[in-house]
């Protein structure tokens, strides 16, 4: 086990290195240097070559790269020039509230699609099955974004239930507390999540079914209940871990688009507004949180496999 | 690995002469049987006449449909749908039928191209990779994890918005960071495929390895190639949409169906409508649709999931 973690390790940091070589040719090919963010566009090619000397943005690409490496092993994400403000402390204003978007709608999207796909799967075909079947598929094919407005004009136009736009407060715990304004982003990011979620619940329920330790417990005379709750659940609930850890670019894009929709002073809304500013600093940094976000979270999935499963621990 | 004693002469050269033909044939009944148990799927066959019809509605349909999307006309804007206008007028006075016809062209269009971007950049990728094995088939999928760990909406966003947006921009932009599924699906493939006895057969007679990828692997593992592709224009549309939604889309005159829908939600509170489901039911229905044939032909190429 420790050799298949630490094989695993190297790999990840293998990615990581990859990820960054690729942002940084990213960064490199968009905005290859802040000099006339910085002199003004008045500013003379002569100005510029100079600043770009002084600065080292006209060293060796291979050079360029190390230094960019060694600012962001400091620490330093970068310098939005647009906005005057460095990248770590502008993500600092909105970490938190997309964090709680984000966590909220994952934890329920998993309450949610663990019993549904168990459920499905058990009453496979039935009227019951087929419905949420159906509702998964058709949310699946769905752009959020749709979603997100059909649930405005449902329960904040036609019936005035919620409201339209997320809470615009600045301190997390008010916008905890605003469940009149943070229930249809939750909402619509939960069910994006639950639709994949729940297909691939119900097939490994499925796959978990069909296992001969099933049939004993069955044969023996075990009560369904039972054979369900001790044989089942945590045998089909495994490929759950490695999903989540999946899921993180599906809830990082699905977050742009929510915070877009309804105005929700995000992570997300911040690249967005970024997008129009054309504040590429702010864009190749938040891009680059959100790969090794991903790296990370794959990583460990896989750790929480190896400890929920001990096949594989024994492999 | 123990060599495995010799075949006589004649077999050996029935290897030699016959392993195309002979499998070949083996794989067209394969075909067949896939096509018969792809048409006895019913959402399969639904979905199939759901792509078939939004083509036809798309690119046949404005040559019966006949409007004016050229040029605006502000005293017709935002009409509810009359016999005129089949789904009333946009913010521009453009019959909203129509325009939906023309976003629709953008949608599969771009959708289409961006398939085929990923889906030849991953076959050939993944192929490569397979056949080489060793230290360069490793890098190879790293380089793929790499691709994979980058959040693709992002990238995507970021390229437009540099690159500007047309249909061609979109689709190499939308293929060229979508191509990663494929590699995977077909290293895998070639994986298997390479140690049967048709690729040491060809391998003796002399193939390059070009040859051996583009005539004896690559057609060896169409079947999640083809799979893969339904699911890749799926996810090309859905894509081009969120871009469109954002704003980052085809410029005006063009429109694809997404930029639409984010036209229309500014009059979300005023109950126009027609300017944002039909356009949002479109999306939806052709997605859908391509994720059913998807998901058919995937049981169909399943040979453990066939009926005998």
């Amino acid at each position: 086990m420790i050799t298949y973690l630490a094989r695993r390790f190297v790999t990840s940091v293998v990615v990581l290195i990859g990820v960054s070589i690729f942002i940084f040719v990213l960064l490199h090919a968009t905005f290859p240097t802040p000099a006339r963010a910085v002199l003004g566009l008045q500013a003379r090619p002569s100005q510029i070559n100079a600043w770009n000397k002084s600065n080292g943005y006209d060293d060796p690409v291979i050079v360029q790269y190390l230094h960019y490496i060694n600012t962001l092993i400091h620490g330093n994400f970068g310098y939005s020039y647009v906005e005057n403000q460095s990248v770590v402390a502008l993500f600092q204003e909105r970490v938190a509230r997309s964090a709680y978007l984000s966590g909220i709608s994952l934890v329920l999207a998993v309450i949610i699609a663990l019993p549904l796909g168990i459920f499905q799967a058990v009453k496979r075909n039935s009227i019951g099955d087929n419905v949420a079947t159906s509702a998964a598929f058709i949310l699946y094919s769905m752009p959020s974004f749709f979603l997100g407005l059909i649930l405005i004009q449902v329960f904040a136009l036609s019936f005035p239930i919620f409201s339209f736009e997320a809470s615009q407060s600045n301190s997390l715990w008010v916008v905890i507390g605003d469940w009149n304004g943070m229930t249809l982003p939750i909402a619509t990011l939960t069910l994006i999540v639950v639709a994949s979620f729940s297909r691939y619940m119900r097939s490994s329920t499925m796959d978990v079914l069909a296992q001969d330790y099933i049939r004993v417990a069955r044969a023996k005379g075990l009560p369904e209940r039972l054979v369900l709750s001790r044989h089942l659940v945590r045998n089909a609930s495994l490929p759950m871990v490695t999903l989540i850890g999946l899921s993180l670019p599906a809830l990082l894009a699905g977050n742009l688009i929510t915070e877009q929709v309804f105005n929700f002073q995000g992570l997300g809304l911040l690249f967005f507004d970024s997008l129009e500013k054309v504040d590429y600093p702010v864009l190749l940094a938040y891009t680059l949180a959100g790969a090794v976000l991903v790296v990370v979270g794959n990583f460990v999935a896989d750790i929480a496999l190896t400890v929920a499963d001990p096949r594989i621990r024994l492999a | 690995m123990a060599t495995p004693p010799l075949p006589p002469v004649d077999a050996q050269r029935a290897v030699l002469l016959g392993p195309e033909g002979g499998d070949v044939g083996a794989v067209q009944s394969g075909w067949r049987l896939a096509l018969r148990e792809f048409m006895s799927n019913r959402l399969a066959v639904v979905g199939f006449g759901m792509i078939v019809f939004f083509v036809l509605f798309c690119f046949v349909g404005p040559l019966i449909y006949r409007t004016n999307q050229i040029d605006t006309n502000l005293i017709i804007a935002n009409e509810a749908p009359s016999g005129a206008h089949l789904l009333g007028t946009d913010t521009n006075g453009f019959d909203e039928l129509g325009r939906i016809m023309v976003g629709g062209q953008a949608a599969l269009e771009i959708g289409f191209f961006a398939a085929v971007v990923a889906i030849v950049i991953g076959a050939l990728w993944g192929a490569v990779s397979g056949l080489a094995g060793g230290i360069v088939d490793s890098v190879m999928m790293r380089v793929v994890d790499v691709f994979l760990s980058v959040p693709f909406l992002f990238v995507v966003l970021i390229l437009a918005v540099k690159f500007g947006a047309s249909v061609l921009s979109l689709s190499l932009v939308i293929g060229f960071f979508a191509w990663q599924v494929p590699a995977r699906l077909v290293r895998g493939e070639v994986l298997t495929l390479r140690e049967r006895d048709f690729v040491l057969a060809a391998r003796t007679a002399g193939s390059t390895s070009w040859r051996l990828i583009s005539r004896h692997l690559l057609p060896n593992a169409l079947g999640v190639v083809i799979v893969n592709v339904t699911f890749q224009v799926a996810d090309a549309i859905l894509a081009v949409s969120y871009i469109g939604f954002l704003g980052f889309g085809l410029h005006f005159p063009n429109v694809d169906w997404g930029d639409q829908l984010s036209a229309g939600t500014e009059y979300l509170q005023d109950g126009y409508w027609w300017l944002i489901y039909p356009v949002g039911a479109c999306i939806v229905l052709t997605v859908m649709a391509l994720n059913f044939i998807g998901d058919a032909l995937r049981d169909s190429m399943d040979v453990r999931l066939r009926r005998r």
